[in-house]
């Protein structure tokens, strides 16, 4: 079934130092893995975590959801150890002084940006920006946040396959949240799709099985 | 309801239980157990059974025990109250505390603490039955949990202990033999590099019995972080 090595951590991986990607660790001139997870070696030794947290980058569009607000900005859960910020000022329109709540209500998704992050893990996000918005309609499926590369496949070829064998509107967080939006059955099938992705992560051909998934479910 | 056996190791070198002097008990080990936990771990080590949870990096709470600068490693040993012959008081007592202590002192070393500031790793522990050794069980369980959770570690922590009955160095004791060993010694370590992260006695040993307990004891965890890093492999398989 798996057809990539696992490792654990402290798992001696190789003796180049330079060869050393995310997920692994130099001591003594040589590189070990840092956790559990799959090891990928292309021009450099990765290893793909099989669990963990979130932990947001500055660039990253995600997902979050509006817990609470305070005198000048939204609180947002991302999915993360770290709560974030959403001041008034990253909202595209002008928000007036205790006008917060017309624009943005407590438990709304929305798509955001991620613009800083500082040394304590602060989180501050944007709403300006192309495509990111408030969310209404559609539904949010919990995704685990390493296996994302291969929901969205090379150059996007996976998503854009589901996008359009599904016709949804779909839009992946980095976070591991995605958003779904189409006509019922639709949107069903999109569903089961990602999550079949998310259970087959670690498998090779993931594109052409999908493919022939999305054929055999028509 | 126990009573003393006149002898811990027979004419053919064998103990109580049919293992010979530097034998491990089995050791059966799952991962991934607690759908509602970040990581978890069954362990069963001889008639041990302990059940290993793992949560986090997640905000810590009371907040004032947040460190700016790294993350929190809390670590909860807990025992069952049917866990033992005579029902236990539930609770924290004081063994209990100390046996939390320890343990999170033999993991914390492994964790790459700086990775996730403000935040907390909370590691609990329980044990369902108990037959001698269950520190050591736990320590071996909240280790795969620990890499299940996906927390990033140096390596992989194995601990098991190594005692003395009938003036014979044995490892990893069963119940009848700590209770009326001569000596219990518990060792953890951190199998990679070698690094001892714990280390408690017990009743006496001397110098050459200690000096040979340590190597029983360590050869004992090498095997261990085989099986440990086996169901790890096999858990993706």
């Amino acid at each position: 079934m798996i057809d990539k090595e696992v490792v654990v951590p402290g798992d001696f991986l190789s003796d180049d130092p330079s060869k050393a990607g995310t997920g692994t660790y130099v001591e003594g001139g040589k590189v070990f893995a840092l956790a559990y997870g799959i090891l990928e070696s292309r021009d450099r030794l990765r290893v793909i975590s099989l669990g963990g947290k979130y932990v947001p980058l500055p660039g990253d569009d995600i997902i979050g959801n509006v817990v609470d607000f305070s005198l000048s900005s939204w609180k947002v859960d991302i999915n993360s150890p770290y709560g974030a910020d959403l001041h008034i000022s990253e909202h595209p329109q002008r928000v007036d002084f205790g006008d917060m709540c017309r624009h943005i209500k407590i438990g709304e998704s929305i798509i955001t940006k991620v613009i800083r992050v500082d040394n304590e893990m602060r989180v501050d996000l944007t709403l300006k920006g192309y495509d990111l918005k408030i969310l209404r309609g559609g539904r949010i499926i919990d995704f685990f946040h390493s296996k994302i590369p291969r929901l969205i496949g090379r150059s996007g070829s996976m998503i854009n396959m589901i996008k359009e064998e599904c016709k949804c509107a779909i839009f992946v967080g980095q976070n591991g949240r995605i958003w779904v939006n189409g006509e019922g059955d639709n949107m069903a099938l999109a569903i089961k799709t990602i999550k079949k992705i998310e259970d087959e992560a670690h498998t090779s051909g993931l594109t052409a099985k999908i493919a022939q998934f999305l054929e055999d479910e028509r | 309801m126990n009573d003393i056996p006149e002898r811990f190791i027979n004419e053919e070198g064998l103990r109580l239980d049919g293992r010979r002097v530097d034998e491990l008990r089995p050791l059966k080990i799952e991962v991934g157990v607690l759908k509602r936990a970040d990581g978890s771990c069954y362990l069963e080590f001889g008639n041990n059974k302990v059940i290993a949870a793992v949560y986090g990096p997640r905000e810590i709470h009371p907040r004032h025990l947040q460190n700016a600068m790294e993350t929190v490693v809390r670590y909860r040993y807990n025992m069952a109250s049917f866990s033992v012959d005579e029902r236990k008081r539930p609770g924290p007592d004081r063994r209990g505390v100390e046996v939390s202590k320890v343990s999170r002192e033999s993991i914390e070393p492994v964790i790459l603490k700086e990775y996730y500031p403000r935040s907390s790793v909370d590691i609990f522990v329980e044990v369902l039955q108990a037959d001698a050794g269950t520190r050591t069980a736990g320590i071996n369980a909240a280790s795969v949990a620990l890499a299940d959770a996906g927390i990033p570690m140096k390596g992989l922590v194995s601990s098991c202990a190594v005692g003395k009955v009938d003036n014979t160095l044995v490892l990893d004791l069963m119940k009848e033999e700590d209770n009326y060993g001569q000596a219990d010694m518990p060792l953890a370590m951190v199998t990679k590099d070698d690094i001892i992260t714990l280390l408690q006695m017990d009743g006496d040993l001397s110098k050459d019995e200690f000096k040979k307990g340590i190597e029983m004891a360590i050869s004992g965890c090498k095997e261990i972080y085989k099986i440990q890093k086996k169901a790890l492999i096999d858990a993706y398989s």
